[in-house]
């Protein structure tokens, strides 16, 4: 087998277009209650995780996303 | 109570050392006649030791508590000649369906792989599983002392014995033995005279167990319902046993009373909204569980061993309890036989804590990640859980995620002090730690299986390069701790090639494998050297 170097998170710009991708998905969520808004992100996290495949990477966003957050029990 | 069994009643006999008031050392003794205790005790028997199993009942298990037995531990009772028996009586199924609200979210079919001598799993009623133990254990007569109505009531470990007082209805007497196997269930008297610690996760939820006998034409496959219509809000499982006695699971959720749910003014209206008003049914047995999953931090303590329940407990989902616990046994018989023999330094006891800790480590995990599924914890975790199911309804990969109990499968013991790691390069999945697979064979021109060739000492599987059986691999025979050499195009015939395939065999390829039908170690090539320093190292030395 050979090794491929360890994919890493990008966190350089990746977008064609930021502005565009930001307005898509508060569009998204046009109109939805918290819960509905809620159950769309949960799909996107999943369908987005599911695409990148990639436990190290996905680990490494996971991790990004909850600094600063302490647990509240 | 039940319709379909009869409860076999064994008889009390008191025991000669209460008449005689002489304290007796024996060899090994068992506290607990549970499917773990009496499968230590086959164990035992199979490899000429004695021992006595102590049990407080005289009875096999009230109510059919486990249901699904995988394929590794029928292997291990086929190994101690009861397989048979269960198999027969049990039944399969390949199909599985999720179901959410009103609609099908998909269906699986499990696809075992053919040419095992043993099924993927049965479903059969725990009672049958112990009753078959019982009577084999009949076949080793007075090696295996089983006493029923005998409970322990206290425990002293010493460092060269363990002393037992014991409680029959003739009074209280003392029995001491060599090495002793608690093997008395989850709530174990044993652990707790020891104040041994037993600890972890404690699920906040309750579910509703019950055998319902009923002769519908639902197909023998498992389903599960994701809050059906007949029961809002919750989880539902049905599985099929033998006699047409069907399991249904209901969770409860936490603020259940247990003692209201257990009336069958409660459950029959439950039943009837589930199967509908006109299908016929009995209800056998029904029992309200909390489930837990916590663990020993250690199952040796000097000469006194843990297994099964009492070491370590698990939620049922995945159908782990019993199925894990055999492989304890599994792993400390050969192991007791060695160190009691003198063959093999005390310090092998040593990797039985080691091996299934890390075991125990890895159902906990998959039992706690099924529980987690099915009874989400935080919101945000309901949240996830249910944008899986719809998700599943359509794509291909939700239906991965989704988790209503994985099916047991023995835990490889990747890690242990007792392999040799590779050295040479393979493929597959036969690394050194993992049990071995099945494959059908011949042997003198019979067709058999090279897992009831394995049997259960040390063996080495030799794949031929055409020029015979080396003289030392022979020799190994000879050995203080003996091996026997399955030359693969020798005298073992590899009928399907199977035998080659699933151990990615070349010729030369040299394999250690230990009593439990673990591989030990792997080679390109035979090197006597190198198998016996493996063996060494198997055994602890
Ligand atoms: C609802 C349910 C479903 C399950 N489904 C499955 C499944 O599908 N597959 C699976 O593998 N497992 C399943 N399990 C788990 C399985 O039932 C247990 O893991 C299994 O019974 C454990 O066996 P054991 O011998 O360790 O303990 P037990 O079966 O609890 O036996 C312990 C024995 O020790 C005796 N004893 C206790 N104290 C003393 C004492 N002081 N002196 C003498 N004797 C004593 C008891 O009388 C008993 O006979 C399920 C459990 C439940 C509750």
């Amino acid at each position: 087998m050979s090794k491929e170097p360890a994919m890493t998170l990008n966190l350089e710009p990746n977008f064609a277009n930021p502005d565009d991708f930001y307005e898509r998905l508060i569009e998204t969520h046009r109109g939805l209650s918290d819960a509905q808004s809620a159950d769309v992100n949960a799909k996107l996290v999943l369908l987005l995780s599911n695409h990148i495949g990639d436990m190290a990477i996905l680990t490494q966003a996971m991790d990004i996303a909850r600094e600063g957050h302490e647990a509240q029990e | 109570m039940l319709k379909t069994y009869a409860y076999p009643e064994f008889p009390y006999v008191q025991p000669p050392e209460q008449k005689s008031g002489q304290i007796v050392r024996k060899k090994a003794v068992i506290v607990g006649g549970g499917p773990i205790g009496l499968t230590m005790a086959l164990d035992l028997a199979v490899q000429g030791i004695p021992c006595v199993v102590l049990d407080d009942n005289n009875t096999v298990s009230i109510g059919s508590r486990a249901v699904c037995y995988a394929k590794r531990p029928l292997e291990v009772w086929d190994r101690l000649g009861c397989a048979a028996p269960m198999v027969d009586k049990g039944v399969g199924w390949k199909i599985g369906k999720v179901f959410r609200d009103e609609e099908l979210v998909y269906q699986f079919d499990l696809l075992p792989e053919d040419d095992h001598k043993m099924p993927a799993f049965i479903n059969l009623q725990q009672y049958y599983l112990e009753e078959y133990l019982i009577e084999r254990c009949k076949d080793f007569g007075d090696l295996v002392d089983i006493r029923w109505m005998n409970k322990v009531i206290s425990v002293k470990n010493n460092p060269d014995h363990v002393r037992f007082t014991i409680e029959t209805p003739d009074g209280i007497y003392e029995m001491e033995a060599d090495y002793a196997i608690a093997c008395d269930g989850a709530k174990s008297d044993v652990r707790e005279m020891l104040g041994a610690e037993f600890t972890g996760q404690f699920f906040q939820d309750r579910f509703l167990i019950a055998d319902v006998v009923m002769k519908a034409d639902f197909p023998t496959e498992r389903w599960f319902w994701f809050n059906p219509p007949f029961h809002r809000g919750q989880s539902v499982l049905l599985h099929k046993q033998s006699d047409d006695v069907w399991r249904i699971d209901f969770q409860l959720g936490w603020n259940a009373d247990p003692e209201e749910e257990k009336k069958p003014e409660k459950i029959i209206p439950r039943l009837k909204a589930m199967l509908g008003e006109d299908t016929e049914f009995e209800l056998e047995w029904a029992s309200v569980y909390q489930f837990a999953c916590r663990r020993m931090s250690k199952f040796r303590y000097g000469r006194l061993f843990f297994a099964g329940d009492a070491a370590h407990q698990v939620s049922p989902f995945g159908a782990r309890g019993a199925n894990t616990g055999v492989q304890d046994t599994d792993n400390l018989a050969w192991k007791l036989k060695l160190v009691m023999d003198g063959k093999a330094p005390d310090s092998l006891l040593d990797s039985y804590d080691e091996e299934r800790v890390f075991a125990a480590d890895d159902n906990l995990r998959n039992s706690t990640r099924s529980t987690d599924f099915i009874t989400p914890k935080s919101n945000i975790s309901r949240t996830f859980r249910d944008a899986t199911l719809d998700l599943a309804q359509k794509y291909g990969f939700a239906r991965k995620l989704v988790n209503s109990g994985r099916l047991s499968s023995p835990t490889p013991y990747v890690n242990s002090s007792l392999n040799t790691p590779d050295s040479d390069a393979f493929h597959g999945t036969m690394a050194p730690g993992t049990n071995c697979a099945d494959a059908p064979v011949k042997v003198g021109g019979t067709p058999g299986w090279l897992l009831n060739h394995l049997g259960g000492g040390f063996k080495v599987i030799y794949f031929s390069d055409g020029s015979g059986t080396p003289a030392a691999l022979a020799a190994l025979q000879d050995a203080p701790v003996p091996v026997e050499a399955l030359v693969i195009g020798g005298n073992v015939e590899d009928t399907k090639g199977l035998v080659t395939d699933r151990y990615d065999g070349t010729p030369g390829t040299t394999y250690l494998i230990r009593p439990d039908q673990h591989v030990a170690a792997r080679w390109r090539s035979f090197d006597p050297a190198k198998v016996t320093a493996a063996l060494n190292r198997a055994i602890g030395k």
